[in-house]
């Protein structure tokens, strides 16, 4: 186990990178605390594999390095660094058996048969595949081959980190939820430091304790879930974090009040002059739906989940999203939206502004 | 369920099974004709039975000319296959020489046989060919007219030469079929060289292995032109073929019945053995 530490790490896959454009992980430093469980979230292509397979050694950073506990790494091959990864697609060794394709990261490290079969067992036991341990791995489900690999991600003990590539993809909804959960307490129960790519923002904020949010190959907030939630740094960790995202709208900022399309909004903090775009985002749940207060809206579409009401308004040609309780009467004469003050985040160019 | 009568599409089909009869159904009949009945020309044929069959299968002619193509058959496909997946794993996976390499892989296989037999057989003399001229001028006495071994060795290495770069190219593309998270797979598993070979890049090219051997198996169980243009059979009957052996008793001696007869007889021996690759090969597939 270690801590891994980057530093102004940067890749390209061009050989010559001009611009930012042409980098697929932009400049980033950072710390992976020893222990600790990491989602790296994001949309597709903005470089959350490409930052796991430079950890894991599989690819070297056009700049940059990598340390573990302080130990620099940025050029050893993956079998140095100790590393457990687990790939989107499932990798099996197909002539052999299931014992075998787990006992092989072990037996490739040497360690005697007898502590190979334990933990073989130990680990077949946690993915559920016991009972099929002398079949040969071929012609087994895609659902049972990425067990296989997970299985053998985690027969090591001793690894530094444990890395996920988006594993539960191919396997189905209630599967998942199982192995989420045993990944989770293989974490409590060892320690190890895990590092989680999805693209799932459920899978994210439940296995990790704290969540990396990517856009564009750029890391744009690190946080817990809650932080995640409630002041997101960027505005696309508000628009991709939460169902529906946050509400962003345009906005003129003046001390503690900002003026948005259709009149003004209180804000509980002063803010200073302000330059770039400037946007205020509220999040659906902090709207209310009201007869008498807040900004006037057309409601076009009112969707019952079940849980809440979604409610999809338009503001002055701006499309907003309010989350109302299940039991909320919804009347034609609720034509004004309220927005909670101590929920505004204001955001100048995408990034969160603090006020004063 | 009731099945709907048209006669008519008899008549469809009719134009291809005239083709087929005329281009093996009637030649093949002819050749069992002629197999069970001796002629002493002007087309007066007298029955003969099984004599002929009976007559080879005691004969040692056929059994050295079989010995000497299983013998050549197995020497080119134990040279050829590892060659060929060798020569596959150090080829460039991408890029400008990965086409280069392609194209140079292909040039072999795009040469008529006989000319490949005319290249080898001119390359091979000790007055103007190059390798033969060099082998003598490093003090190896080398005449495949004259030598048996000198015969074996130019006649398989003029086959590695012509066909391991279909091999190859049949390796290549089972290769290049492997995902790159396997290899990644097997570095964080820390698997060495060997072992990604033996558990990866095998086993994913164990279907086209299959293609290839029975490729390369039955072409050079037929083979005739090249070793016929190098060395014609010789010396004495050292590279006399089963199809050399068979024209040489069709045509030189234009013996039709025992010729007939060895020919029904190649033929069972390639459709026996073709049909063991192909259950192998089945069974392969069914297990993958």
């Amino acid at each position: 186990m270690a801590k891994i530490t980057l530093e102004n790490l940067a890749h390209s896959y061009l050989p010559n990178p001009q611009s930012q454009d042409d980098y697929a992980l932009k400049q980033l430093d950072h710390d992976w605390d020893d222990g600790a469980a990491y989602a790296l979230l994001g949309s597709s292509g903005c470089g959350k594999s490409t930052l796991l397979n430079i950890i894991s050694g599989l690819l070297v950073p056009s700049q940059g390095r990598i340390l573990f506990d302080g130990q620099d790494v940025t050029r050893a091959p993956t079998a140095e660094r100790n590393i457990a990864q687990v790939f989107q697609f499932p990798v099996v060794y197909d002539t052999m058996t299931v014992h075998d394709n787990l006992a092989f990261p072990l037996r490739n490290r040497g360690r005697d048969e007898a502590y190979v079969a334990e933990r073989v067992n130990e680990i077949a036991q946690m993915i559920g595949m016991e009972h099929m341990l002398s079949r040969k791995a071929r012609g087994l489900t895609a659902d049972a081959k990425q067990k296989i690999s997970l299985g053998r991600g985690m027969v090591r003990k001793d690894v530094n980190a444990l890395l996920f590539d988006e594993p539960l993809t191919v396997i189905d909804p209630h599967m998942k939820w199982e192995l989420r959960t045993q990944l989770k307490k293989l974490h409590q129960d060892f320690g190890h430091t895990m590092i989680y790519v999805t693209h799932d923002q459920t899978e994210a904020l439940t296995f990790a304790d704290k969540v990396v949010v990517m856009y564009d190959g750029r890391v744009v907030q690190i946080g817990t879930p809650e932080e995640l939630f409630e002041r997101p740094e960027h505005t696309f960790v508000g628009y991709f974090i939460g169902s529906p995202g946050m509400n962003l709208l345009p906005a003129k900022i003046d001390g503690n009040q900002a003026l948005v399309p259709g009149g003004t909004v209180a804000l509980t903090q002063g803010y200073g002059p302000l330059a770039g775009n400037i946007q205020i985002g509220v999040r659906p749940e902090y709207i209310r739906l009201s007869r008498d207060e807040g900004l006037p809206v057309t409601i076009r579409r009112i969707e019952d989940v079940g849980r809440h009401k979604i409610i999809r308004a338009d503001l002055m040609g701006h499309e907003i999203n309010i989350i109302a309780p299940e039991d909320q009467q919804i009347t034609p004469d609720m034509t004004r939206a309220a927005f909670d003050p101590a929920h505004i985040n204001v955001y100048a160019d995408d990034w969160r502004v603090t006020g004063r | 369920m009731d099945k709907t009568v048209n006669n008519k599409a008899w008549f469809l089909v009719l134009p291809v099974l005239v083709l087929v009869a005329f281009s093996a159904v009637i030649p093949l009949m002819t050749v069992v004709n002629y197999s069970v009945q001796d002629t002493f020309g002007n087309n007066v044929f007298f029955w003969a039975g099984l004599e002929w069959f009976k007559d080879l299968l005691s004969s040692d002619r056929m059994w050295n000319a079989l010995g000497r193509q299983l013998a050549f058959s197995t020497i080119i496909i134990a040279i050829e296959i590892p060659l060929g997946i060798f020569v596959a794993l150090h080829m460039p996976k991408r890029g400008f020489w990965a086409s280069v390499v392609l194209v140079l892989m292909s040039l072999p296989l795009l040469i008529p046989w006989n000319v490949v037999g005319t290249i080898w057989q001119i390359f091979g003399r000790v007055d103007i060919g190059l390798l033969g001229y060099v082998l003598d001028a490093i003090g190896i006495d080398y005449n495949y007219t004259q030598n048996t071994f000198h015969a074996w060795a130019t006649v398989i290495v003029m086959d590695v030469w012509h066909w391991t770069s279909l091999v190859a190219l049949l390796a290549y593309a089972g290769l290049q079929s492997i995902p790159d998270a396997y290899y990644q797979a097997a570095k964080i598993d820390q698997a060495s060289r060997w072992k990604v070979f033996r558990y990866i890049e095998l086993p994913k090219m164990a279907g086209v292995l299959m293609i290839a051997i029975l490729l390369r198996f039955m072409d050079s169980f037929m083979i005739y032109t090249e070793p016929f243009v190098v060395t014609g059979g010789g010396p004495g009957n050292a590279t006399t073929f089963l199809s050399i052996d068979l024209v040489k008793m069709a045509l030189g001696q234009f013996d039709l019945g025992p010729a007939a007869a060895f020919s029904l007889m190649y033929f069972l021996v390639i459709l026996l053995i073709s049909w063991v690759f192909y259950t192998i090969m089945t069974n392969l597939d069914k297990r993958g």
